[in-house]
């Protein structure tokens, strides 16, 4: 099936496979491996991308479900080589470790900040949810969220 | 401290993780590459009795099917690590096939492997693999693993036992010294199956090249010169040199990625057959079932103690699954790493341990953050409070009084304890006191009586656990069975500018290793930390490693670079006398150059480097370059220690546990960066916490696994953990130039039984004097109705 996605701003064409995700459409057919796999049964959200504006597993969706759609995955989010301020966020606050987790970490907390500039820790960490880290705990990575808000709003 | 030890220096590795640039394996496309796919049995027990690879080997995209009959790996993946029964017969090591011919051993076994165009290919056909299979009865739990009539892993021996061993004082004193107690605390439990679920799923890729007769493998593993080693030197049987080893970025580990797994021998196996690169990356379904568990032992333990309250014998008989084969470090976790750790923090002058090790129907189980250490806090720490409960004493109270008194390890000799270790240095009771000072005890408890008068159930636990980390010195493992050294690699190249390539056989995956032993490299060099450049993960870079766990990377690992560094600054001192006209004894090095003492007379580590590939005026005798390699043997294990503190509430309807406050103190030696010591605590104690609350692997009584999926198996999500408090007291190692201790496994140690504690002091009025994990709501309640 022919499927046209917007994807950091670029546009693409391509015949695929219905059966294939957009997570592997991403890493596979557009060599974006930013988007890490981490399970198979949607649980672990280190696939997660925005997908118009809205944080996404992206393996919970066929590439063809996503014809015509605005995706940014990690690679889209520092602009002229400067980090985005969630992504530096991480590096000041030690929101990382061996990092696999860390593309679906800061797409789900800029879809989190979207919707609540101002989250408690209680709501960031309800934000997280669907998204495991087995490295930090999630006590930098709720803190890391906090200083991007904090960069965001001043 | 100097200018980048000590301090909070914020990673280098982070930008490329940030912005999606990592390169784990799975990320590697090589030009011709295959996918593949694995059959794998559904039985965890069962005869083969007819393979049938045609349909899928017509199938589309197709390139090679193979079966155990295709004669892959004649002697399959070896364990490097022996422990012979007590009555001096060998540990029984049967052989582990890269593919199952005859019979499945375990659920999840391979019986074929697919390789075709795509992975979707691979994966359709996989699905037309006809396998015949007759199920046979398996056995999981370790102890009934051990009873008459159990179903037998291996036919070759009389039981499943692989070995059994013990440590410690005479049994028989043991026993006489518990039956003169005043007080004898027992307890009976399952320290549960874990999965270790590092985020990144194993990948492999196997690449050979048939013009240069060489293989390269791509392989998610936290020791590449080991998996070199085990693979070429008894998987498959090929030349060690014509193996290159790559192992770029990794996803995380936690014990689970150090073994050498068959899929890798596999693949470079048939990377040769076929001529062309293959990769495999485990999905998680695969990944619960083919990576090593951690824990399951089965502990049945009695400690003694006199009207005072001191510990006066420990006696403890317990069952460790192994699992279908003895994977890498198998044997040494639930003895050697284990065992060791008896003595704990206290002066129990009597110990002693007995370790029946089974072959179970169930993936092999092996070392999981912390590896036996945890296994041993668990018990120690759930024992003595629960003495203390049974005493009429209080939780902190009884470890005062039993504390080893702190010793430094210079002035006072290190403590040699009734299970063979001599600890290096502690200072025990420091770590406890700053503990109940950050959780206010005294006041704590007031509010604990308080609320419990308005039906709310709040608790305190505590855990004061030692560690052996900085494993470890070749000798003494080898006497306990260690069939590899366990020393460390560190290479110092000083380019001709000045700039400076350390390689070392430590492996990141996650511990910041570029940056912090960029931070001691440029200290103790005293350059800019931008002229060093740190590099791991590639045989053919780095001279050799036993590669990173065991909480062994600074402590080892880093001692080697320093060896380097200290024979770099002592012939740069000869290049420098040389240039200065002086003599070497009276040139001192700091701050980036030799200076003659007394003067101002000095020449830069630049010049000296430039001098060192430009020999034209130079030393007599002298070797041009500055470039050096050492290895680095440590003398003794280190010791971390600490005090974990639980604060928890229970909902008194339904059973649930809310962790309120985790408060660690933790002492890892000397600290070169802050930032990084924390993070590793942090994941440690989310990890323990897992352990206590949510995890666990079960397997049904036919070997299912029942809960193999991230829908079932439960591991922390955010909203289960609070911010966690850390602080922390340094006790040098007095062994290491670093005088650091590891800090990797120290969370997942201290974390568990303090929170398992935790709950039961808040049900102890209820009549509860024991939970078994995970404490999930249904358990807690069921107590509390009881």
């Amino acid at each position: 099936m022919n499927v046209s996605i917007t994807v950091n701003g670029k546009n693409y064409t391509h015949d695929i496979e219905p059966r294939i995700n957009l997570a592997q459409y991403l890493r596979e057919t557009l060599d974006l491996t930013g988007t890490h796999i981490g399970c198979d049964t949607s649980g672990c959200g280190a696939c997660t991308i925005t997908m118009n504006g809205d944080a996404v597993k992206a393996c919970t969706i066929l590439a063809v479900q996503a014809d015509g759609s605005e995706i940014t995955t990690i690679e889209g989010m520092a602009q002229n080589g400067e980090m985005h301020p969630i992504q530096a966020a991480f590096k000041e606050k030690h929101g990382l470790q061996c990092g696999f987790c860390t593309p679906g970490m800061v797409m789900m907390a800029v879809d989190i900040l979207k919707n609540n500039p101002n989250p408690s820790e209680e709501e960031i960490r309800h934000g997280l949810e669907g998204n495991f880290c087995r490295c930090t705990g999630y006590h930098n990575i709720v803190k890391s969220i906090q200083h991007a808000a904090k960069t965001l709003n001043d | 401290m100097g200018n980048f030890i000590g301090k909070s220096v914020k990673r280098r590795e982070d930008a490329r993780f940030l912005k999606g640039a990592g390169k784990y394996t799975d990320d590697i496309k090589l030009p011709k590459m295959t996918q593949s796919a694995f059959v794998r049995s559904p039985y965890a027990h069962a005869k083969i009795l007819k393979v049938d690879t045609s349909e899928a080997e017509r199938s589309e995209g197709v390139v090679a099917v193979f079966t155990a009959k295709d004669g892959c790996g004649e002697y399959g993946v070896p364990c490097g690590w022996q422990v012979d029964f007590k009555n001096g017969e060998t540990m029984r090591e049967p052989k582990h096939p890269l593919l199952a011919g005859d019979k499945i051993k375990h659920l999840g076994e391979a019986v074929a492997i697919v390789i075709a165009e795509t992975l979707e290919q691979a994966r359709d056909a996989a699905e037309l693999v006809e396998v015949d299979y007759e199920e046979l009865p398996a056995v999981t739990n370790p102890q009934e693993a051990m009873a008459q009539g159990a179903p037998k892993v291996h036919e070759d021996w009389e039981d499943n036992a692989a070995f059994d061993w013990c440590i410690g004082n005479d049994r028989a004193e043991v026993e006489a010294a518990l039956a003169g107690a005043h007080h004898v605390t027992e307890m009976e439990f399952r320290n549960q199956r874990l999965a270790p679920n590092a985020m990144e799923p194993r990948s492999y890729i196997a690449d050979y090249d048939v013009n240069a007769d060489k293989w390269t493998l791509y392989t998610s593993t936290q020791n590449p010169h080991l998996i070199r080693l085990l693979m070429c030197a008894f998987a498959l049987g090929i030349p060690e040199h014509k193996v290159r080893v790559v192992s770029h970025d990794v996803g995380g580990g936690f014990g689970s990625k150090i073994y050498h797994y068959t899929e890798e021998a596999l693949l470079t196996w048939a990377s040769k057959e076929i001529g062309r690169p293959i990769k495999w990356t485990s999905d998680r379904s695969e990944a619960f079932l083919t990576d090593a568990h951690g824990r399951d032992h089965v502990v049945n333990s009695k400690m003694g103690f006199d009207k005072d309250g001191k510990i006066v014998a420990h006696l403890t008989d317990e069952y460790c699954a192994m699992g279908a084969y003895l994977s890498t470090f198998a044997p040494a976790v639930p003895t050697y790493l284990h065992g060791t750790l008896f003595q704990g923090v206290y002066t129990t002058p009597l110990i002693h341990l007995n370790v029946t090790a089974p072959f179970t129907h169930t993936v092999p189980v092996d070392a999981y953050r912390g590896a036996g250490r945890p296994e041993a806090t668990y018990l120690l720490e759930r024992i003595l409070s629960k003495g203390a409960r049974e005493m009429g004493m209080d939780p902190a109270e009884i470890r005062f009084k039993n504390f080893i008194p702190p010793f430094d390890g210079v002035e006072q000799a290190g403590y040699q304890t009734q299970v063979a270790l001599q600890y290096d240095s502690g200072n025990y009771e420091g770590v406890l006191k700053r503990g109940l000072e950050m959780l206010g005890y005294e006041d704590f408890r007031k509010e604990q009586a308080e609320a419990r008068k308005n039906g709310k159930l709040l608790g305190v636990g505590f855990s004061t656990y030692i560690e052996g980390c900085g494993i470890a010195p070749s000798a003494v493992v080898g006497a306990l069975g260690a069939r590899a050294g366990l020393y460390e690699v560190g290479q110092v190249r000083v380019q001709p500018t000045g700039k400076v390539s350390v390689f070392t056989g430590a492996h990141s995956h996650g511990q910041g290793h570029e940056t912090v032993f960029a931070q001691f490299v440029a200290d103790k060099l005293g350059i800019p930390m931008d002229d060093v450049e740190i590099m791991h993960g590639d045989t053919e870079q780095v001279a050799f490693g036993m590669g990173t766990y065991g909480s062994r990377s600074l402590a080892v690992g880093g001692s080697a670079i320093i060896k380097s560094i200290e024979k770099i600054i002592e012939k740069g001192a000869k290049i420098a006398a040389h240039k200065l006209e002086a003599a070497e004894e009276d040139l001192e090095y700091a701050g980036g150059k030799w200076t003659v003492k007394g003067t101002d007379k000095s020449v830069s580590f630049g010049d000296v480097s430039l001098t060192a590939y430009v020999p034209h005026d130079y030393p007599e005798g002298l070797e041009p370059g500055l470039d050096f390699s050492s290895f680095y043997d440590p003398t003794n294990f280190t010791y971390p220690f600490g005090t974990h503190i639980a604060v928890v509430e229970v909902d008194a309807d339904t059973g649930a546990v809310d962790l309120q406050r985790f408060i660690a103190v933790d002492d890892v030696g000397n600290i070169m960066n802050p930032m990084i010591v924390e993070g590793q605590i942090h994941g440690g104690v989310a990890q323990g916490v897992g352990q206590a609350l949510l995890e666990e692997v079960v397997y049904d009584d036919g070997g299912q696994m029942i809960n193999g999926s991230y829908m079932d198996y439960a591991m922390p999500r955010a909203d289960d953990l609070p911010m966690i408090e850390t602080d922390n007291t340094v006790t040098p190692c007095p062994h290491n130039p670093l005088g650091v201790k590891g800090a990797g496994e120290a969370g997942t140690i201290g974390s568990t039984p303090a929170v398992v504690n935790a709950v039961v002091d808040a049900l102890a009025h209820l009549g509860v004097t024991d939970l078994q994990m995970p404490l999930k709501p249904q358990t807690v309640w069921k107590a509390m109705q009881n």
